[in-house]
């Protein structure tokens, strides 16, 4: 796997996005500002299933006309997230933030399938409830704590606090981030 | 004005997320997850205006009932943005970018509260070329916000 990545980043066009004046800032703005697309209409369903917003709003209105919204926004945040990625892939695969998020994004992703998968099957029983059942509420509850720690823990990876070259670090941090430190 | 800058930087929020390694992320954090918020409660009404998203429901309706979460939406972004300003006004004063946010931060404000909340409160309003163009002004107005708010650091 670093084998890999240590490949990839030196392969000219990494180089060329990394070492860039301007494309590398707009594909991480870019990346940010669908943060509103993606995670804001998602977070419009979370809130409609809690019965915090839109309650007056079909469950199913939500689910059928904005959720393709939520994709859309979700596909600009894979396309450009997999770009910063190969723009410093090495750094990325030992940063402990990018780690928090990549598994955050696993758990956050299941949440999606489970509830697209059980939950809203049944979504006919309860479409306009103003408050949707507890399978529900759960998934929303859920989904909204995932994408908020992934949106944290992505802002965090900038800082370098605990990339490898930082140290002394305690042992946890190095095991985590996968440093391999020089014996003293 | 500089002075003023100079001020905001000396004041105790100011010192205090400046001096912090933790504060300065994590309240940028929050910023973004505001702005992840408020594009997900403007993007409702104005997609409608549009005559995309959530058509089978009036603008009016969608307009009233995201109100809420545009009003909180707003102050947690004045209440995060406030203090990571206060640490780095200086930096701000010299940084164009900041400039453009700043400036079009009002007229954003302004148009989405006394105007497109009023357009769009209009029981009657269906999608037409003004409910088209109210929406376009919000999305334009708001995209140069977070574009230059998100520019600040890079410049």
């Amino acid at each position: 796997m670093l084998d890999f990545l240590t490949w990839l980043a030196g392969t000219s066009w990494s180089v060329a996005l990394r070492e860039s004046l301007y494309v590398w800032p707009f594909v991480e703005s870019t990346h940010v500002l669908s943060l509103g697309l993606f995670a804001g209409t998602a977070a419009m369903l979370d809130l409609r299933l809690l019965g915090l917003a839109l309650t007056r709003v079909p469950v199913t209105a939500l689910t059928g006309r904005l959720l393709p919204w939520t994709r859309a926004g979700f596909a600009i945040m894979v396309a450009t997230g997999l770009l910063l990625l190969f723009s410093n892939p090495v750094r990325y695969y030992h940063n402990i933030f990018f780690r928090i998020k990549v598994v955050v994004l696993i758990i956050a992703g299941l949440n999606v399938w489970l509830f697209h998968s059980r939950v809203h099957r049944r979504v006919a029983d309860w479409d306009l409830n103003p408050v949707a059942p507890r399978s529900a509420r759960t998934a929303a509850i859920v989904s909204l704590v995932a994408w908020a720690v992934v949106v944290v823990a992505g802002r965090l990876i900038a800082y370098n606090w605990f990339d490898c070259d930082i140290q002394p670090q305690p042992d946890l941090i190095n095991w985590a981030a996968s440093c391999v430190v020089p014996a003293e | 004005m500089l002075a003023f800058f100079e001020w905001c930087e000396s004041t105790l929020i100011g010192v205090a997320v400046r001096e912090s390694l933790w504060l300065f992320p994590m309240i940028e954090a929050v910023h973004l997850l505001g702005l992840s918020l408020l594009g997900g409660v403007l993007l409702v009404v104005d997609l409608r205006m549009l005559g995309l998203g959530l058509k089978a429901q009036s603008i009016a309706e969608l307009a009233r009932q995201t109100r809420p979460w545009l009003v909180a939406s707003v102050l947690a972004m004045v209440a995060t943005g406030v203090p990571l300003f206060l640490s780095e006004a200086v930096k701000c004063y010299y940084n164009t970018s900041f400039w453009v946010k700043i400036s079009t931060l009002p007229v954003a404000l302004l148009y989405t509260f006394l105007v497109r909340q009023r357009i769009a409160a209009d029981p009657g309003l269906v999608t037409s070329a003004r409910s088209r163009l109210t929406a376009i002004g919000s999305l334009a107005l708001w995209f140069t916000v977070a574009a230059a708010g998100r520019w600040i650091g890079f410049s």
